[in-house]
């Protein structure tokens, strides 16, 4: 009974609220996909952190500082929405911490010059805007208004990056080297984010009925390749994928096969960087405990004198 | 250790003139934090003149579920509305 309403509320468009009757299922599989989203903006900020030290100019460094500014805001709204669904913000860091919980695999790659600065913010912001303006119609309330207001925030980010890549393309010979070099490293990766082949994705179903997802992995991956082929080739990149070529008769562009046994041998930790995100922000965690308890004992005390 | 900070609920006026309008909320164990918090997180971009926080507990919900019921009193009340009223032919500014 109670689960036909709430279909029938998802099937009307109506948004489902923290308050509302939900599946267990449902929850569980929110509480899922919105940590798994809000963790991958907060290690996302480590391979980016990596470069504000070493940014080369106070322009590209003020810059750099305000978009990871921003990832850390985005992570957060996203623990508020998943806080929602009844777990507690020290769970959620616990499950990260424990391996429970994933994060986008991507930021398992190494950022190895000031290019990939670029490749992240145009590629892998790129892509993640893609899934965003998707999740703005996600059946949840409090998960789709974080999406609105991230989406609002991010398109600076794949403008940054696009900035950098094309700024060194059209620099010295070495300059567009890196910038090749950064595009050949990131592209893969970035297409994989949206996520295994729909024929090979056990969860798509119930999550499609739900609408917690709106599109499919494959339709979200396919529109993030058309739009990006064209920003390749105003900047006089290029695409590493033989494969890639314009299908008429599709009215998309056709691409190589993926390496998902290299796509899932990373998100199963054996990325080149899965230990180094993972042990960073636990000892981050562990050196803000000191802050954590004394702004909780002045906490206390004020509670004390003015009660 | 638990962590165990409060949770706040932020409001923010865009504009001077305009009602206060729900963001989102966040965790501060103080007043004066959680003020900080949400300049630091909800008005990076100047969406804000000025933003209230108030202590999540403090906030009293009514049920979305049986909303129906609760809002019940104001549907048969349609005398509220300025259209329920015939007005003779020619009137004008009313």
């Amino acid at each position: 009974m109670n689960e036909q309403k709430f279909q029938e509320k998802i099937d009307l468009e109506r948004k489902i609220e923290p308050k509302d009757w939900m599946p267990e299922e449902y929850r569980s599989h929110l509480i899922r996909q919105i940590s798994q989203h809000a963790h991958s903006e907060i290690i996302g900020m480590q391979p980016e952190g990596n470069w504000i030290s070493r940014a080369p100019s106070l322009r590209a460094k003020m810059i750099l500082l305000a978009k990871v500014q921003d990832e850390a805001g985005h992570g957060l709204y996203l623990y508020s929405a998943c806080e929602t669904l009844g777990i507690s913000r020290e769970e959620l860091v616990q499950q990260l911490h424990d391996g429970k919980a994933k994060y986008s695999s991507i930021f398992n790659y190494p950022t190895l010059s000031w290019a990939d600065m670029g490749a992240v913010g145009w590629l892998v912001d790129g892509a993640a805007i893609v899934n965003q303006v998707s999740l703005q119609r996600t059946s949840y309330g409090p998960y789709s208004r974080g999406m609105v207001k991230i989406c609002k925030e991010e398109s600076f980010h794949q403008r940054q990056g696009y900035e950098i890549m094309a700024e060194m393309a059209k620099g010295t010979p070495e300059q567009k080297e890196m910038a090749q070099d950064a595009l050949n490293r990131f592209w893969w990766p970035s297409i994989m984010m949206f996520g295994p082949q729909d024929s090979d994705s056990p969860r798509t179903g119930n999550a499609m009925k739900w609408k917690i997802k709106r599109q499919f992995n494959d339709e979200l991956r396919q529109k993030f390749i058309d739009q990006t082929v064209g920003q390749v080739k105003v900047i006089g990149l290029e695409i590493p994928d033989p494969d890639l070529k314009w299908n008429e008769e599709r009215g998309h562009y056709d691409f190589g096969k993926m390496n998902w046994d290299e796509f899932w041998s990373v998100v199963n930790g054996n990325g080149p960087c899965n230990i180094q995100r993972l042990d960073h922000h636990k000892k981050a965690h562990s050196e803000g405990e000191w802050v954590r308890k004394a702004a909780r004992s002045y906490s206390n005390k004020q509670e004390i004198i003015n009660a | 250790m638990s962590d165990n900070t409060k949770v706040w609920e932020v409001f923010i006026q865009s504009k001077n003139g305009l009602a206060h309008k729900h963001v989102g909320n966040l965790h501060a164990p103080d007043k004066e934090m959680a003020l900080q918090n949400a300049r630091d997180l909800y008005t990076r971009r100047n969406e804000g003149s000025c933003i209230w926080v108030v202590k999540a507990e403090h906030i009293i919900s009514s049920e979305s579920e049986d909303g129906e019921a609760f809002f019940d009193p104001s549907n048969d009340k349609i005398y509220r509305h300025p259209t329920f009223y015939t007005l003779p032919k020619g009137s004008k500014y009313i």
